[in-house]
């Protein structure tokens, strides 16, 4: 896999969706850009020194500050008198978990960024371990499934809602199973002045435990579901940008070891999930969303 | 230049705003507060070219720092204690990635129990983060240094972060007759990086991993580098004194009176030594520049004295002794000494220095003793 932004020779496995989305963010933003990296897979399978797969200014400082340094990079840039594009990507784990205070700074602070969740539901950088992000039932290696507690006991935390509260002009959601919207949302988000945030459905085959030709099958299917919405909030207003066929949630769950427990009950609860989250949504969709203009 | 009463902060303030950083993240903490507000003072009345990023936290504050110093930029902040403390993970980024921050640290005791007061506990912990640090006898001094450490920083032959540290309250928050420079004088000519930018024209890659032998080698590399400081920053004291007017003794240390028994120490309770060492006749060796440490300045200073004691307000935990006491030993092999005083900000009065000195001569080699 070569291109533009990111070379052939990184070390992410076969049918790694993460550096799918990365890529696909990335080209669509073109090489006027500097890339701020979380640590995670994207950075280990990329940059052993003193190699790089990337052919962009691309700069990694910890795992928690993506975000805060990219507010320093593009201060820097504006002082130098340029309006290069200026990303702060990271995973579920180093955006939504121990660099949410990062992120949540620099939305509310304005700051002129693309901030990009690249989810795939778990640490996997460090071996499979339970984020925020990781859906109920699912089994991390801190998550276990076991013969009393059935792999993660919480909800997926929704990252865009809380961007959304900070009152920023864009947020979108999007799968790599639908690349078309994907690269639309990325191109609408870089013309828009100030954060914006774009949190990004990437399955992990290793981490997931699914054969790795079935990544954009995984991509797709949860969209279907209905599990993973796919839709913009563009100052305020929701738009739907497709709709699931509400495929049953077996045919998502089925083939992930990380689901291989899961019995007929915890769907059942799921699905209610998702068949309340829908109509919360079309409300939305409807009345536009709450801007939080008070607090 | 005009002489003028100024608090230590705000003096800082000035200075900085003349060295003109182009991006500036503040977060308020006890004792550095005052810096960053009259820097947007300066902001809100149009007297500041720099950005000022009003982070959500120092670690963000270094973060950011990191970030537009690695674009290519040059920047500042301010901090104390436990905000110098949470920055701790990304000041070995800074110094390993090169990039020459400086940041001014009013220091202040570390929790627990929460202590707002003046102690070097801070500034000692990051020791070995592979910084520069100096410390300022007095207000005109850390104004001073200030202009220096941007010097020294971004020298192309040091390419390293400066902390220049200053004692909370003591000098902070005291008024002084503190000559602040109206002009630079172009002694800190503007910040063009060669070695570490983010530009689309000229992409690079910074802040790679690495695995044992390069990770090794540049480790090497960078003590090398902090090392290799020392001769500059000498000669930028010298330059700065020859253009200023002004000078400290030395980069690196700073010798006054003679005697057969040193007294070594760091910060404003040298002002108090000096005046008993013209007293009771013994020499004061004051260190300005603690990392690197100047071993060789040291050991020349410390040569046939009958005996050094080492005055800290700091505790290497876990050795009996201060952090420059342990470093002020390996200097010498006669009889060395250690008072550790004013944690917690605890006062220091002059004549309990006095006694202390006055215990000098009966101490055992190696013995510590905590001033009450
Ligand atoms: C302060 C800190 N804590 C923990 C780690 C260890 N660590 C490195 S990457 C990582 C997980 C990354 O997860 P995520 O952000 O979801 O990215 P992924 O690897 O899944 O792409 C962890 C826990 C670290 N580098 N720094
Ligand atoms: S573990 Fe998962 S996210 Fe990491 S490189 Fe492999 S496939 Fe990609
Ligand atoms: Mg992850």
């Amino acid at each position: 896999m070569s291109s533009e932004v990111i070379s052939s020779g990184h070390s992410a496995c076969a049918g790694c969706g993460e550096i799918i989305g990365e890529r696909m963010v990335l080209e669509a933003l073109g090489k006027d850009v500097i890339v701020c990296q979380a640590t995670g897979c994207m950075e280990i399978t990329t940059t052993p020194y003193p190699r790089t797969a990337f052919k962009v200014p691309w700069l990694h400082v910890t795992f928690e500050n993506a975000a805060s340094a990219a507010s320093g990079i593009v201060e820097a840039d504006r002082k130098l008198g340029r309006n290069t594009t200026v990303v702060a990507i990271g995973g579920d784990g180093g955006m939504m978990d121990i660099g949410v205070r990062a992120l949540s700074g620099v939305m509310e602070r304005g700051h002129d960024l693309m901030l990009v969740v690249t989810d795939n539901e778990a640490y996997m950088n460090t071996g499979i371990q339970r984020s925020s992000g990781t859906p109920k039932y699912a089994a991390t290696t801190t998550t276990p499934a076991g013969s009393v507690v059935p792999g993660k006991r919480e909800w997926k935390k929704s990252i865009s809602r809380i961007a959304i509260a900070h009152g920023i002009p864009y947020v979108a959601t999007a799968s790599i199973g639908f690349p078309e919207d994907l690269v639309a949302k990325v191109k609408k988000a870089q013309g828009i002045k100030g954060p914006k945030l774009l949190h990004i459905y990437t399955p992990c085959p290793v981490g997931w435990g699914y054969d790795s030709s079935k990544t954009v099958y995984y991509a797709k299917k949860i969209v279907e579901t209905g599990l993973w919405p796919l839709y913009e909030i563009e100052n305020g207003k929701l738009t739907i940008s497709q709709r699931p066929t509400f495929a049953p949630l077996e045919e998502y769950f089925t083939g992930q070891k990380r689901y291989k427990h899961i019995k007929p009950e915890h769907i059942k609860e799921v699905s209610e999930r998702v068949k309340a989250g829908w109509k919360e949504l079309e409300k939305q969709e409807k009345a536009g969303v709450d801007l939080m203009l008070l607090p | 230049m005009v002489k003028k009463i100024a608090e230590g902060s705000h003096a800082v303030a000035e200075v900085v705003r003349l060295l003109n950083p182009d991006v500036l993240a503040m977060y308020p903490i006890t004792p550095s507060t005052h810096i960053p507000e009259r820097l947007s003072d300066f902001e809100s009345d149009g007297e500041l070219d720099g950005t000022i990023i009003r982070v959500d936290s120092e670690f963000s504050a270094m973060s950011a720092l990191v970030g537009a110093s690695a674009t290519g930029v040059r920047t500042y902040t301010a901090t104390s204690s436990q905000g110098l403390a949470l920055m701790h993970e990304v000041l070995f980024v800074a110094s390993a990635m090169r990039l020459p921050i400086v940041i001014t640290v009013v220091n202040r005791a570390l929790s627990a129990p929460l202590n707002i007061f003046n102690d070097w506990q801070d500034s000692i912990s990051e020791r070995d983060s592979g910084w520069i640090q100096m410390y300022g006898e007095d207000s005109q001094e850390v104004a001073d240094l200030m202009v220096q450490a941007y010097r020294i920083a971004e020298d192309k032959r040091v390419l390293l972060p400066v902390m220049v540290c200053m004692d909370g309250f003591f000098l902070s928050h005291t008024y002084d007759v503190i000559d602040v420079p109206e002009d630079l004088k172009g002694f800190v000519p503007p910040y063009k990086p060669e070695h570490a930018y983010l530009d689309p024209k000229r992409p690079q890659t910074q802040g790679a991993w690495a695995m044992q032998e390069p990770y090794f080698e540049l480790r090497k590399e960078l003590e090398e580098a902090v090392g290799a400081a020392l001769p500059v920053i000498k000669e930028v004291h010298d330059e700065f004194a020859k253009v200023f007017g002004r000078s400290y003794g030395g980069g690196a240390i700073d010798v006054y009176g003679e005697g057969d028994t040193v007294v070594v120490s760091m910060g404003s309770v040298c002002t108090n030594l000096k005046v008993l060492a013209d007293r009771l006749g013994f020499q004061v060796v004051r260190v300005r520049c603690y990392r690197p440490f100047p071993a060789e300045d040291v050991k020349k200073a410390l040569e046939g004295k009958k005996a050094v004691a080492v005055f800290e307000k700091d505790v290497a935990y876990g050795t009996g002794h201060g952090a420059l006491y342990n470093d002020v030993r390996a200097c010498t092999t006669g009889k060395a000494v250690n008072f550790i005083v004013g944690l917690g900000g605890l006062d220091v009065p002059i004549n309990a220095l006095e006694k202390m000195c006055g215990e000098i001569d009966a101490m055992n080699d190696g013995e510590t003793r905590w001033q009450r």
